[in-house]
């Protein structure tokens, strides 16, 4: 399917690659995003990748969208989507049952013991979709099939920075503490939210994700650690 | 050049530090925050000669007392009809006095707008976040929400004498509808919810804050089943709620959403819509993207050459007596 641009209000243009979410429109999503790093439009602000849309956000006084619409056109002809091209990152879980309310409820859910669900929670292929939600909130896609459960029908207050929540197909771990409906299976001492100023989010979007299993006292020394940094 | 120190006698809610915001970083998740009134904001920071984005505070309706504890600074007020209290006067918003050990300044809601804006001829000391002290009220990351009994230090506090008085207020805003450049998602829509929308009366609701506005009015039906995949949004974004209430997104909105988005609010007219009030009324109005742009360029233009004339030294109180004499002899004669 050939992308379609839609003008929003004076500042910005969006690029769609599908109506519904799938795999290839997500790679197209990348690969453009790619391209206009490597050669922006004169006036760009910033791109923000989604799931099957990517936003171009401009200065209207350098700039119009007629203007970005035809270099995305150009750069779009050249464009071509990878596989797995993004970094592997790992993130750290411990799921120790005081951070997993909601782990046995999970298991119920899906006729798995808890430790089945663990192990098919660390065995899943993530890709890192988009943020959104708050600062550092990072879509993971690629939860396995026979964990998928959906949102719990109220959300549930007060929920800790660092928890490792999944819903349906997607997984995220949180970065504030904020209400969610998703299932609270674990939490994580690796900070998405770096403070490092070079480099302050963990993960870029088109990244890969591999979960790893620590115990309590190593989540403790790591976290001890990070509020050393 | 020395410093100034205040005690917040009392913040009500939402008075926040902000700066002109951290564009850059909607990839990450994180929304630009700064000023919901961008205009007001260069405004107060024009009015007293300081670079344009430094760090001031945003006002709410809740109220702000400032209590000067040490030092002395000029500082301004802008935004809605605010009322400033000080020394026993009460002075409208735009307006620029300067403010000594001792003094008190209570800023407050007057008859119209939601946010006032306190800018300082110094440096407000105010924690930065990826190069920003604009606070994101949701995280508190930034300068983060003023608290009743917290201190604020003024830097390089300065009293600019030759500033102070009245700011004459910006008057080549755009009044009639806000105008909108129609979707991304207009499609979504049943076949007269747009045309409603483009027509029928919106009023203000509580349902208020950073994050974004709460309509009332028309219900907007969506045509078919509401499941799209979550996309980007930004300052301006009309999204519309399975239960066909619109909400305007600003300053604090989230990045993305799966909300259907049937109109975005051009830039230029946001200053409008923020100082907007629960119950007032207003209606929507569809310009092209040519139109949009065409507009956001006039804007542009007619900001800059507004805060050029109210950044003029007034004069010293000297000069202005003589000015005065001169003017007032010219009207004699």
């Amino acid at each position: 399917m050939e992308p379609w641009f839609k003008p929003v209000a004076d500042h910005s243009l969006l690029v769609c690659f599908s109506d519904t979410h799938n795999a290839d429109a997500h790679a197209r999503v990348i690969a453009l995003d790619k391209a206009i790093a490597a050669s922006p439009p004169v006036g760009m602000i910033e791109t923000v990748p989604a799931l099957v849309n990517l936003l171009v956000r401009f200065d209207v006084t350098l700039t119009d969208h007629v203007a970005v619409e035809t270099h995305l056109h150009d750069l779009l002809r050249h464009v071509t989507t990878e596989k797995n091209a993004g970094q592997v990152r790992q993130v750290q879980v411990c799921y120790d049952a005081d951070f997993a309310p909601d782990l046995d409820a999970v298991a119920e859910a899906t006729g798995m013991s808890p430790d089945a669900v663990i192990a098919a929670h660390l065995a899943g292929q993530y890709d890192v979709l988009m943020y959104g939600f708050s600062p550092g909130y990072a879509y993971l896609s690629g939860i396995p099939e026979d964990i998928q459960i959906p949102r719990k029908p109220t959300p549930v207050r007060d929920v800790p920075a660092g928890s490792v929540i999944i819903a349906g197909p997607q997984c995220l771990v949180t970065t504030l503490t904020m209400p969610t409906g998703w299932s609270i299976i674990g939490r994580s001492p690796t900070p998405i939210l770096t403070r490092d100023p070079a480099r302050p989010f963990l993960f870029d979007v088109g990244d890969r994700v591999v979960f790893q299993r620590i115990d309590l006292a190593t989540f403790t020394r790591a976290q001890r650690e990070v509020a050393h940094v | 050049m020395s410093d100034a120190t205040f005690t917040v006698s009392f913040a009500g809610p939402l008075v926040t530090v902000q700066d002109a915001g951290r564009p850059g970083h909607m990839r990450y998740g994180v929304s630009a925050s700064g000023p919901m009134d961008r205009l007001a904001f260069d405004a107060a920071h024009a009015a007293l000669g300081n670079p344009p984005g430094t760090t001031g505070i945003e006002v709410s309706l809740g109220g702000l007392a400032l209590q000067c504890t040490s030092g002395a600074v000029t500082l301004a007020v802008t935004g809605g009809a605010f009322v400033v209290e000080h020394r026993g006067q009460k002075l409208g918003a735009w307006c620029v006095l300067t403010v000594e050990k001792g003094d008190r300044v209570i800023i407050r809601g007057g008859k119209t707008g939601s946010w006032a804006y306190v800018a300082f001829a110094g440096t407000l000391s105010a924690e930065s976040w990826l190069g920003s002290t604009a606070t994101h009220a949701a995280s508190g990351f930034g300068g983060g929400v003023l608290r009743t009994g917290q201190t604020l230090r003024i830097t390089s506090a300065s009293v600019r004498e030759e500033r102070t008085g009245e700011i004459a207020p910006p008057e080549f805003l755009a009044d009639g509808p806000l105008r909108v450049v129609t979707g991304p998602q207009d499609q979504h829509f049943s076949g007269d919810a747009l045309a409603r929308f483009l027509t029928e009366k919106f009023a203000v609701t509580d349902a208020y804050d950073r994050m974004g506005m709460r309509l009332r009015g028309s219900e907007l039906e969506l045509a078919g089943a509401l499941s799209i995949p979550s996309e980007p949004v930004v300052r301006g974004s009309v999204q519309v709620s399975g239960d066909g209430v619109p909400t305007v997104l600003l300053a604090d909105h989230q990045t993305t959403g799966g909300y259907p988005k049937i109109a975005t609010v051009i830039a230029p007219d946001i200053e409008r819509l923020v100082q907007l009030r629960s119950g007032d009324g207003f209606r929507f109005a569809a310009v092209s993207a040519a139109e949009a742009v065409g507009a956001a360029r006039h804007y542009a233009m007619c900001k800059a050459e507004y805060l050029d004339q109210i950044a003029v030294p007034r004069g010293t109180l000297d000069q202005r007596l003589m000015r005065e004499n001169l003017i007032h002899a010219c009207v004699l004669d």
